[in-house]
């Protein structure tokens, strides 16, 4: 017998005394929380993405898409990188202003290639309000999962309202599971030391989220 | 589970020790305060926790009873999705397919996400017998594994370390494991947060395999999740050409909805945070864009055993929070060692002598770990009654009995004399060194509800038999706690 088998046979011995008509899955969990937490405006909901992600020390822009090159510009030279990572699908007018060098997301880049890279620029998928929390799923504006761990500096921009979600139950609805996901609340942080939250460990140090509408 | 701290002394001896060293407890009383605090406040912001946590506790009671179909259907979801999976019926299994998956890729060296599952196993220990290092990238586990010591806290395993201490072993450690921590440097956390940093890049980015756990796998889509902060398993998630997770059977849920549960209660009961820094979910392999090969590695290495016992079961629903254990006042004296298992606190003392059996003085020992106040019932966000699997457990432990051991019905017997009542009374001496608190300790508070109508099973016969049942008292033992000599002593 192999361990596939072996497990499979002492699951069902010990679960011998489940009924065999057991309520079935669709009325065995109550679904009376809430899929959103109080009621808000638009506006609303974009404040309280912008204050959440604020606690957890990322920085908000608010602009419109008429200024977003210009700001995207300001902030690559505040940070001081003359290279900017990009994903093939980005749109090309945000940067359209940065003098900072284009460099492709490419899949033969070694890590250590996208190590000296100083920032990167991305859009997202969702933005959820309740949490302070933007993720991306790899579509051609986002690219490789890697693309927004590796440099230090990470600009996302969210389009407003349309990405902007209320809740978590909200933003499952949205995303595809069959893609590779990656949520992002804040910079990289640690509570391992003390219990007490720290930025800046891994994943970059620096977070800045552009809301454009 | 692999005898991962062979020796021990069983809980009330390895307690007195930590008890009678001031510097662990005041490590432990500060972090575990300051968490407290910070997660009452979490929780507070949403109105439906209540409903959250039963929601979350049907999502795991339903999965667990019928955990055969979901495991098959998991294994179909995540083969189609272009992974592999591989079932380990017991921790060397499960150690000799990781051992083997790494070997094939011709590498030595392999980078780890924090994972529970891999620390029971003895992973680490398994590899480096086999010519393959493991380094520990999750920045606890990092100070663990530099000083040669083991984990003490589910979600911080240096837990009992402060940042003076970690300083130093950063300064005297870190250059014969890879570079060097940098000259003079301080204690501020931000700093050895950094100097993790450096230490750990140069092994990211030459990674190429990489060994995680998973807090969640989607049964219907065949999704692995895992939750963390600092970035370092999104690095071992995404960097290396393999990925090889090695996850506990029970990790399961039915459907990718369920995810909205766990992704409030978790966050929030753990760090305390609204939503945790980073959460990767991957579903198999993506072309062109992070392993090329996903290997799921299911473990069962005691859990089926638990899984028999309808009173214990429920310990499976765990999500590994560290709720349990941040409220816990023996915990909080005792600290994380003295459980003698990777899973430490109220829910170590349940699972740990499920998973390994109560063979051990110090497993059967395990039971006895609580005052029973209930404390670890009303934080847990799956509402794992702990009390009443302790209470069954210590019944096990002095009356014997049916259970299933490796999958095969056994008959335990009586652990000798009343040694288990022994180990009760002297846990709750080094614990409550007031001889009233070991008073109140023993009425069984008033939140463990549910044990009240029933005479008392096990050492609670035993007590019973020389002594009167004391009433309930009016207030329970956690409120008596917090106001009295609670907040007093760790100074
Ligand atoms: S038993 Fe409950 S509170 Fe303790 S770690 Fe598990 S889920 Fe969290």
């Amino acid at each position: 017998m192999n361990s596939r088998e072996r497990i499979l046979g002492r699951v069902r011995r010990a679960l011998a005394d489940v009924p065999a008509d057991e309520t079935p899955y669709e009325r065995a969990v109550p679904r009376d929380y809430l899929r959103e937490h109080g009621e808000r405006t638009t506006e609303e909901t974009v404040e309280l993405l912008a204050e959440n992600l604020t606690d957890y020390r990322a920085v908000v822009h608010r602009t419109n898409r008429e200024e977003l090159p210009v700001l995207i510009m300001r902030l690559l030279d505040a940070h001081g990188s003359r290279e900017v990572l990009v994903p093939e699908g980005l749109p090309p007018e945000w940067l359209s202003a940065t003098r900072a060098l284009r460099v492709e997301d490419r899949a033969t880049d070694t890590p250590d290639r996208l190590d000296r890279v100083g920032s990167v620029v991305t859009g997202c998928a969702v933005a959820v309000a309740e949490t302070g929390t933007i993720v991306l799923d790899g579509s051609p504006d986002q690219g490789r999962r890697r693309i927004s761990l590796i440099p230090d500096h990470h600009i996302c921009v969210v389009r407003v309202p349309e990405q902007i979600v209320g809740s978590v139950p909200q933003a499952l609805e949205r995303l595809d599971p069959s893609r590779p996901l990656t949520w992002i609340s804040g910079p990289s942080a640690t509570s391992d030391i003390e219990l007490d939250r720290v930025e800046g460990v891994h994943g970059p140090r620096a977070l800045e989220v552009i809301l454009v509408g | 589970m692999s005898g991962t701290f062979v020796g021990m002394p069983a809980f009330p001896e390895a307690a007195r020790d930590a008890v009678g060293n001031p510097t662990l407890r005041g490590n432990l009383r500060h972090a575990t305060h300051t968490i407290r605090a910070k997660r009452d406040r979490a929780v507070a912001e949403l109105a439906d926790w209540a409903q959250l946590r039963e929601a979350g506790r049907r999502i795991k009671d339903h999965t667990l009873r019928h955990l055969d179909r979901y495991l098959e259907q998991l294994e179909a979801s995540v083969t189609a999705a272009g992974g592999t999976v591989h079932w380990a019926a017991d921790a060397e299994e499960a150690n000799r397919i990781v051992t083997r998956l790494v070997k094939e890729t011709g590498e030595s060296e392999v980078v780890k996400v924090k994972s529970m599952a891999t620390q029971e196993i003895g992973l680490n220990e398994a590899l480096e017998a086999a010519g393959v290092r493991a380094y520990e990238t999750d920045l606890a586990e990092l100070i663990v594994q530099l000083g040669h010591d083991r984990p003490s806290h589910i979600l911080v395993p240096a837990i009992h370390r402060n940042r003076g201490e970690i300083r130093d072993i950063f300064t005297r450690e870190m250059g014969s494991w890879g570079r060097p921590a940098p000259e003079g440097l301080t204690d501020r956390p931000a700093d050895l947060a950094e100097a993790a940093r450096v230490h750990l890049r140069e092994k990211f980015l030459r990674a190429k395999v990489g060994v995680s756990g998973a807090n969640f796998m989607v049964a219907e889509t065949g999704t692995l999740v895992v939750v963390e902060s600092e970035g370092n398993g999104r690095m071992c998630l995404t960097l290396p050409e393999t990925l090889i997770s090695v996850v506990g059977i029970e990790k399961i849920v039915p459907t990718w909805r369920d995810l909205e549960v766990f992704l409030q209660t978790l966050p929030r009961s753990s760090t305390a945070e609204r939503m945790n820094p980073y959460t990767s979910t991957w579903t198999g392999t993506t072309d062109e864009d992070g392993p090329r090969a996903f290997h799921l590695v299911l473990l069962d290495n005691g859990r089926t055993d638990t899984l028999a016992d309808q009173v214990g079961r429920q310990a499976l629903r765990c999500i590994r929070c560290s709720a349990c254990l941040n409220v816990c006042p023996v915990y909080e004296r005792a600290g994380g060692h003295a459980y003698g298992s990777v899973y430490p606190g109220p829910i170590g003392a349940i699972l740990t002598p499920q998973l390994r059996g109560t063979a051990s003085e110090i497993d059967a020992s395990l039971p006895y770990a609580s005052s029973l106040c209930g404390a670890c019932y009303e934080a847990c966000p799956v509402a794992i009654d702990i009390p009443e699997v302790l209470v069954h457990l210590r019944e096990r432990v002095v009356q014997g009995g049916p259970a299933v051991r490796r999958g095969n019905k056994v008959v335990l017997r009586p652990a000798k004399g009343h040694a288990a009542e022994r180990a009760a009374m002297r846990a709750a001496g080094w614990a409550f060194a007031h001889p009233g608190a070991l008073r109140t300790g023993q009425r069984l508070a008033s939140r463990s509800r549910r044990l009240h109508p029933r005479t008392l099973p096990g050492p609670g016969r035993a007590w019973t038999g020389s002594r009167d049942l004391p009433a309930v008292p009016a207030e329970p033992f956690r409120d008596w706690w917090q106001r009295t000599r609670g907040g007093k002593d760790a100074k």
